[in-house]
């Protein structure tokens, strides 16, 4: 088995597809030339991890160790006692979700950490950009002369503080490392420092060579960092990733954002809060691709159009050079077909926002036979591993951005959830279409289910037919107490029988309001038990309240669960 | 959400309208929703106000082509309003004939976009209708105003609507490229303003990092005009003359861009609470001391500026100007503005430092700005850095007159001319002397009429006993 470490010498997935039909016979006779390639980076390792503790999140690559061939030949079979129930290796939300559901189910559990607690939603995305967010809301809303004097407020010039901007997203991603780290603590889970290392089957070496721990059931969480396409420099100052533009540690005048994904909608938000003025490289030809045609439509037309933003749509950036010697920031554009050069663009400073990559390198996943696809852990629907000849890898799984199914912070811990009821004896496999998403623009989008296009492809090719509802927050006595009427709520649906296929809102706290939807997917609520359910009056559910009253679904309520209580 | 184009059809030009009527003479005569709607064989499609906000529309899509059979209630033309996409559909029957706002374009309230032929017979008629000039779809500002219809005909000299509307692409995907193939580095939101205020990005000079252009080059292109405009009175000298030669009688032009900045900043103007003062002086010494150095290339202009700024060294207040409402700047050098009026227009060229600067070097400098505003070629450093205005119509014989504050300036002074006058003096005697009256308008936020009396007190003195004024 573990001879096929060998077929890491490709390093594109489609050769690796190739290599997985040959596994036997390569394996066996050819695996000294073809680890070449591997053998090339592993000196860069040593020095590594020679330097002892140093390391530094920014290095997609993971310190690799010299104990490979050692490994190897004490790898033939599983240890008997096992010093964990449960190993995670990654301490994001997704691992730290994983672990106090295991916690719970009575499992002795250990968490392997390399960098720090949190992982990158709570140090370096989600947690820190909702804190730049927040403050871009509270500008926005002061200085809407015509807002507030619409509400009968008076506000002297609004200002901000960049620094003290900063600190708040900074301070605010420490407390919520600090409460992670206290409540995994609290609950007995071992926090291991040090990047884990798959040596085997249920075994995992922790940092340096010396510490080896088993575990009789693992679980990789090891997240994802900011994809840069080539050809673009980063030089953590003017051209960055979400990691730099984070910390706020300076507002251009002009930024260009390279990706019109929710990552970049939301830093065009903050950025533009703040006073400066952006430029969307879109490779697709519309902004927000990914987002219900109809939603991204009003979205464009209230978070791009009125703000100091532009874009250019079907380019790609060939070439992106930092400023310096006194010349600004530079990108090339070229057409996203043809490839002609199509414009330069100069700008103060360039974010690439064009999603991010697994972060899988180095986790020994050659000494398991897993090829990674792109960097992903190839995983089936329960998230057990696949290796290069398709079968389940027993015992190790894989959740979050590692496996590139759903790259949502609460999607990862959905899944490690998931896989701690399997370990435990309950099958249960996570439903992906009840998971919601958003983004924290102002207003808020977010979204569960399916789009319109893909629920009417659904229901053509499964033959059913496919009904929208909307609603118009304009309509919402809350929001209009706000004075925040703008904004749309969506439902996807089957008229036949009332299942909900999709929800998508558009407008104030949306991602709050999305819930209601997802649980009624999760659960299979239909909408005609939905709709009888009663929502505080005057508030902004009611929204969806009126969504599922205003939806025509011929099947009729089914008989209530529970017994009438009279009062 | 469907909109019903309620009042979209409206005869289209005074000739067939002068037809229809002698027709409609058979009682086809539609009721009167509003006046002046008439059963027409030609209607156009106007783009409807789809929300209470909208002042303009986008054509997202036609969903009929040329040449397409409309029923009443069916979509033809898909309109972004400021608010969200929406259907617009017919309200009559007949055949789409003539597309004249094509996919992409904007078109303002009340302006035609299309027209609606009612028998297939009159579509070739309708198309050699929508390809004369029509000026509602072209000036995107002009009021809902389609009772102008014959007016419009009238003009000759309109972009065709095509064209206009090929001119309002609203993604700003590629830098424009000014002539001589030279790119033009502008940031999004001095785009986004540059089309709002319909100022072309050639024409401005970028004061941002590396001569980019950012909004306030944009904003103070546009504001040229306007900060110009603020003695109407000279406004009215050229427009006058102009009115001699060949202007077409009642007709109705829309603003040029220069003309809409002025627009829009004497409507803000009306948000600063101004008030006047006064003063009449005498200008014995000055005109003496004008003929003497004359020669030396001086102008009136220079002396009257350098009077001013040493008057205003004196009052800092009077140099001030309120932005926000909330504080108020004390300028840190005296810029003299001076309203020139230019062909279609009226300038401020800015003579900088006016206070610093000597006599004989300022009057240069004035004769190479005069010179380039007449060409057009004042830089945004030239023509709106000004912290005091002067306005001076005293050569056409006005002797009083007062001017609109200029937004973000503390004060401007409308000069008169100067004139032989009988005075008493002191000694009990009557006498001649040349005087003239300055009316000085200010922000009384910031500057109050002690400040302003103090301070034509300084500059009368100053013109009084122009010794200083040559150093």
């Amino acid at each position: 088995m573990q001879s096929t470490l060998s077929l890491s010498f490709s390093p594109s997935s489609s050769a690796a597809a190739v290599s997985r039909s040959n596994t036997t016979r390569f394996s066996l006779n050819t695996s000294t030339p073809l680890n070449l390639r591997f053998c090339g980076l592993r000196p860069q390792a040593l020095a590594f991890n020679a330097s002892g503790n140093h390391r530094s999140s920014q290095l997609p690559s993971r310190p690799r160790s010299q104990a490979i061939s050692a490994a190897l030949s004490a790898n033939g079979s599983p240890p008997k006692s096992f010093d964990y129930d449960l190993l995670i290796i990654g301490a994001g939300v997704g691992g730290h979700g994983a672990a106090l559901h295991a916690v719970e189910k009575g499992l002795k559990t250990a968490i392997v950490e390399g960098d720090v607690v949190g992982g990158t939603c709570v140090n370096r995305g989600c947690v820190p950009s909702k804190a730049l967010l927040a403050v871009a809301g509270r500008m926005r809303e002061l200085q809407n002369d015509h807002h507030l004097k619409s509400l009968g407020l008076q506000v002297s010039a609004a200002g901000y503080d960049r620094q003290g901007v900063a600190d708040h997203a900074i301070n605010l991603a420490s407390k919520i490392r600090n409460n992670l780290t206290n409540s995994m603590k609290a609950l007995g889970v071992d926090i291991l420092t040090g990047f884990g290392k798959i040596l085997g089957p249920q075994k995992v070496q922790i940092g340096s060579s010396d510490k080896i721990v088993t575990a009789k059931d693992i679980i990789i969480a090891t997240g994802s960092v900011p994809f840069v396409p080539k050809g673009i420099e980063v030089d953590g100052k003017t051209v960055i990733t979400s990691d730099h533009a984070l910390k706020l540690e300076f507002v251009p005048d002009w930024i260009a954002i390279v990706g019109s994904g929710y990552i970049g909608l939301e830093f065009s938000d903050v950025y533009t809060a703040l006073g400066s003025e952006v430029t969307f490289v879109e490779a697709l030809d519309q902004l927000m691709p990914g987002f219900d045609p109809e939603i991204g439509k009003l979205a464009q037309r209230v978070l791009i159009n009125p703000r100091n933003i532009d874009y250019h749509t079907g380019v790609f950036a060939s070439k992106i050079t930092p400023a310096r010697d006194g010349k600004p920031v530079t990108i090339e554009l070229i057409d996203a077909k043809t490839k002609e050069p199509k414009d330069t663009l100069e700008v103060d400073a360039a974010l690439i926002a064009t999603g991010r990559a697994p972060f899988t390198q180095g986790l020994g996943l050659e000494n398991i036979d897993v090829v990674t696809q792109r960097g992903f852990v190839p995983v089936d629907e329960r998230m057990r591993v696949i290796d290069s000849n398709g079968k389940l890898v027993p015992h190790l799984f894989c959740i979050g951005d590692a496996n590139g199914k759903m790259m949502l912070a609460h999607a990862a811990s959905a899944q490690g959830i998931s896989v701690v009821e399997q370990v435990t004896g309950r099958d249960h496999v996570l439903n992906h279409l009840s998971v919601p998403a958003a983004c924290f623009t102002h207003p808020e989008i977010s979204m569960v289910g399916l789009t319109e296009p893909q629920a009417r492809e659904k229901g053509e090719k499964e033959g059913f037919e496919v009904s929208v509802a909307k609603t118009s927050f304009k309509a919402n006595t809350k929001a209009l107490a706000e004075n925040e009427g703008e904004g749309l709520a969506k439902l996807i649906y089957r008229p036949d029988n009332g299942e909900i296929l999709g929800v998508h809102i558009f407008g104030l706290h949306a991602a709050d309001l999305i819930h209601e939807a997802s649980n009624a997917i999760a659960l299979g609520t239909r909408i005609q038990d939905i709709k009888l359910a009663v929502h505080a009056h005057p508030t902004l559910s009611e929204v969806l309240d009126e969504l599922f009253k205003s939806a025509k679904v011929k099947a009729h309520a089914s008989i209530p669960v529970s017994e009438p209580v009279a009062v | 959400m469907a909109h019903l184009l309620h009042t979209p059809f409206i005869p289209s030009s005074s000739s067939s309208a002068a037809l229809r009527r002698s027709s409609a003479s058979s009682g086809t005569r539609r009721p009167p929703v509003s006046p002046g709607v008439v059963r027409a064989k030609i209607r156009e499609i106007f783009m409807p106000a789809l929300s209470s906000t909208m002042t303009e529309g986008k054509i997202v899509s036609w969903v009929k082509s040329e040449g397409d059979k409309l029923s009443k209630g069916e979509s033809v033309v898909v309109v972004e309003s400021d608010k969200a996409d929406m259907d617009v559909e017919t309200f009559y029957d007949g055949y789409l004939a003539a597309i004249m706002v094509d996919e992409g374009g904007v078109a303002a309230v009340g302006a035609p976009i299309a027209l609606l032929a009612e028998n297939e017979d009159e579509i070739e008629q309708a198309k050699s209708k929508a390809q004369s000039p029509s000026s509602a779809s072209s000036s995107a500002s002009s009021s809902p105003a389609p009772a102008a219809a014959p007016a419009v005909e009238a003009q000759s000299d309109k972009a065709p609507v095509k064209a206009a509307a090929a001119a309002a692409p609203a993604v700003a995907s590629t830098h424009p490229a000014s002539e001589g193939g030279k790119r033009v580095v502008a940031s999004p939101y001095a785009k986004k303003l540059a089309k709002e205020l319909k100022v072309e990005l050639g024409r401005i000079v970028g004061t941002g990092p590396l001569g980019r252009i950012v909004a306030k080059d944009v904003e103070a292109f546009a504001a040229s005009g306007a900060a110009a405009a603020a003695a109407p009175a000279a406004a009215a000298a050229p427009a006058a003359a102009k009115s001699g030669s060949g202007v077409e009688l009642g007709s109705v032009v829309p603003f040029t861009t220069m003309q809409s900045a002025v627009s829009r900043n004497m409507v803000e103007s009306l948000g600063v609470p101004t008030f006047r003062v006064g003063y009449t002086i005498t200008t014995d010494a000055l005109d003496a001391l004008y003929k003497k150095i004359k020669s030396k290339g001086v102008t009136m202009t220079a002396l009257l500026a350098k009077a001013t700024a040493l008057a205003l060294v004196k009052h800092p207040v009077v140099n001030s100007s309120c932005r926000d409402g909330n504080s108020f700047t004390y300028n840190s050098s005296i810029n003299i503005a001076v309203a020139v009026a230019t062909e279609g227009g009226l300038i401020t060229p800015v003579l900088q430092d006016a206070d610093k600067v000597d006599v004989y070097t300022l009057s240069r400098k004035w004769k190479e700005l005069v010179d380039k505003a007449r060409a057009k070629q004042l830089q945004p450093h030239e023509y709106s850095t000004g912290t005091f205005t002067l306005s001076n119509l005293g050569m056409f014989g006005v002797d009083r007159f007062d001017a609109i504050l200029p937004p973000g300036t503390g004060a401007i002074m409308a000069v008169g001319s100067s004139q032989p006058t009988v005075v008493a003096t002191k000694d009990g005697r009557i006498g001649m002397k040349n005087q003239m009256q300055v009316n000085v308008t200010a922000d009384h936020r910031v500057i109050y009429g002690a400040d302003l009396a103090q301070f034509l007190q300084t500059l009368s003195q100053i013109i009084e006993d122009p010794k200083d004024l040559t150093f």
